[in-house]
């Protein structure tokens, strides 16, 4: 899939807008995307990640929160009570509870772990919905349809993975101070208030064959701190990782079948 | 049938007034909500639920427990709830009512609330919920209806309304059962992965809704000429008491599991709710307070001579509702949502706003419930001659 009628109207438009061809808009609108990856990515049935604790820091992390936030602008709302997050860190005791002793390693005890919707297998936000409003794809991926979601809020009560953000007020009116020139992204929609949201694997950079933005935030500095492919490929860059090391995944016990892998 | 609500006196219009007022005030917070989101409430990302969905599932207790009238009367044929089985319906009708309110008002987009029968989704508990909550309403406004204008005619009902009836009675279990089933199927709530809530929630129901049946037979009894009679209060009061026993007994068969077991999760909720987790304390004093008026509760309904006299059994009454109340309508869901997926504690409180809201939806079922039992009231007094 390329760019399809309406993001190809939308760039049309702003091109014509800025009297300039659409290459050139590409370049203004989203710098060095267009070169950023080499090979782009095909389609796959599962689609899946693979975080190495071993090539990240917390700076990557940052980056890579602020490379996807800013992407789907999403807005610093200022109160933790009320924050909308897609991607974000925590530690280790909160990411795997229960996984935790008292003779951790240093580095395991202190380092933030970077967290995301899981994309499960068997996801039980999908299975709550009484809209289908949030909808696991083919290749995968458990997205939302943001204009049908009814903000029941019942996903956020099932995800295990504290994974879903609910916009408790109006996003586009969140603090300018906190969020300058918001939104970022002209081509991606922000979001209402009173809808549930999360992350997608970056859908609609898939389908346009490049790598998630947090991916290539991370390849940036680090190859292959985030290893993102078709886990259900045995050729693919995250299954090649995936043999190599042991990995753990957030709380596997409770059957989601969470398709975001992490080398500890 | 209507016309008997229509008519009334001071104290009855000054009643409506002041419930008026009351939904009058909770709707104009709700425009403000509706224009502001729910960031007026106290609700976060991590308790996402509140005192909202709270009443709600406290609220289908009591339209459930409705049903305590409705199976005596008609599948024993005990005569003594005869007379009020309507009051057992009306109530259910109301409290249905209030349960559809609440989930309105917790909605983040109430305007596409038709998405739920646009895009039916069998999957989701919540669909179930709402199509059992719509048909339990429906049954009890036709069986109701029915019964009440056939007795007004002086004629016996007839033989369908008698099979909806009939049909009423497992559908009151089931509007319960499928409210239990929204929390007991969720990964990773381990306050509310439990077989048993079903079973806790019936029973809590059918102590609660009998209760407060009771309670406003004898108001029923004080403010107009009809009188529900000695035996049928009697009889409420030991259906009352023997719910309330296994409510707390399966109370305690939850606190066995989690604390013979030591597994952490099944204890934190349990631990925030009566000793505090994390140093967060709030609702410590609310459920020792709700243990405490269960046990008088229990004293007061199980010994027969305080069951038996009417001004203990109204205490005993009160202890059930505020006790199950707390236990259902406050502690259940905040120790659903805490500690969160990361075993983190975030606080949560309704505030001012949404404490109104509640209050608003709140008098529109008591605003209901009063002409709906005006009317059944004044029906009954007019076939008894008394008017």
């Amino acid at each position: 899939m390329g760019v399809n009628r309406r993001e190809f109207l939308k760039i049309a438009g702003l091109s014509t807008l800025v009297g300039l061809g659409g290459k050139t808009a590409f370049e203004l609108l989203a710098p060095g995307e267009l070169e950023a990856r080499e090979a782009p990515l095909g389609e796959a049935q599962k689609w899946g990640m693979v975080v190495d604790m071993h090539k990240m820091d917390e700076p990557l992390m940052d980056k890579c929160i602020e490379a996807c936030h800013r992407f789907h602008n999403v807005p610093n709302i200022g109160t933790p009570k009320e924050e909308v997050k897609w991607l974000w860190k925590e530690t280790y005791h909160h990411s795997f509870p229960g996984r935790e002793n008292e003779y951790l390693t240093e580095e395991v005890e202190e380092m933030p772990f970077l967290l995301l919707c899981n994309h499960c297998t068997n996801p039980p936000c999908v299975r709550v919905c009484p809209t289908k409003a949030t909808f696991k794809r083919e290749d995968g991926i458990v997205i939302m349809d943001m204009h049908r979601c009814i903000g029941c809020r019942f996903c956020m009560a099932a995800c295990p993975y504290g994974s879903r953000s609910f916009n408790w007020g109006d996003p586009r009116k969140a603090p300018e101070a906190l969020n300058p020139g918001f939104p970022w992204n002209p081509d991606y929609p922000t979001r209402s208030m009173g809808v549930v949201e999360k992350c997608n694997f970056c859908a609609e950079r898939l389908a346009k064959g490049q790598y998630p933005a947090c991916v290539e935030a991370a390849a940036e500095e680090v190859e292959g701190a985030l290893v993102f492919g078709d886990l259900a490929d045995p050729e693919s860059e995250p299954r090649a990782v995936l043999r190599e090391h042991y990995t753990i995944r957030r709380k596997p016990e409770l059957g989601t079948g969470p398709n975001v892998f992490y080398v500890i | 049938m209507f016309e008997k609500t229509i008519r009334g006196s001071q104290r009855y219009w000054g009643w409506l007034f002041f419930l008026l007022v009351l939904m009058g005030i909770g709707f104009g917070v709700y425009l403000y909500q509706f224009f502001e989101g729910l960031k007026i409430t106290g609700m976060s990302r991590d308790v996402s639920w509140g005192f909202y969905i709270a009443q709600l599932t406290y609220l289908v207790g009591v339209a459930a427990g409705g049903v305590m009238v409705v199976l005596p009367y008609y599948l024993h044929d005990y005569k003594a709830f005869g007379r009020i089985t309507i009051l057992g319906e009306f109530l259910a009708i109301a409290a249905v009512i209030m349960c559809m309110l609440f989930v309105f008002v917790d909605l983040g987009q109430p305007t596409r609330v038709m998405n739920v029968i646009i895009h039916p989704t069998p999957n989701s508990i919540l669909f179930w919920d709402m199509t059992v909550l719509s048909v339990y309403l429906l049954l009890n406004i036709v069986v109701g209806w029915n019964v009440l204008s056939a007795e007004r005619k002086g004629i016996p009902y007839q033989k369908w309304v008698k099979v909806l009836a009939y049909v009423s009675i497992p559908w009151a279990f089931s509007i319960h059962t499928v409210t239990a089933f929204l929390y007991a199927g969720l990964p990773g709530r381990h306050y509310w992965l439990t077989a048993i809530m079903a079973a806790r929630f019936l029973s809590s129901a059918f102590a609660a809704g009998p209760a407060l049946l009771l309670l406003l037979c004898l108001i029923v009894r004080k403010v107009s000429r009809f009188d529900p009679g000695r035996e049928a209060v009697r009889t409420l009061g030991g259906i009352v008491a023997y719910a309330f026993i296994i409510n707390v007994f399966f109370f305690l068969l939850e606190l066995f599991t989690a604390f013979y077991s030591q597994i952490p999760g099944h204890m934190h909720p349990i631990q925030f709710l009566f000793t505090g987790l994390e140093g967060h304390t709030y609702l410590v004093p609310w459920m020792w307070t709700a243990a405490a008026v269960a046990v008088v509760g229990l004293i007061l309904l199980i010994v027969p001579a305080t069951r038996r006299n009417e001004d203990t059994l109204v205490v005993g009454c009160v202890a059930v509702i505020v006790s199950t109340w707390i236990d259902k309508g406050l502690g259940l869901i905040i120790a659903g949502f805490t500690p969160n997926p990361f075993e983190g504690v975030t606080p949560y409180w309704p505030t001012l706003p949404e404490m109104l809201i509640s209050i608003g939806v709140f008098a529109t079922g008591f605003f209901i419930l009063t002409v709906l039992y005006k009317m059944a009231i004044g029906i009954k007094e007019e076939a008894a001659g008394v008017s």
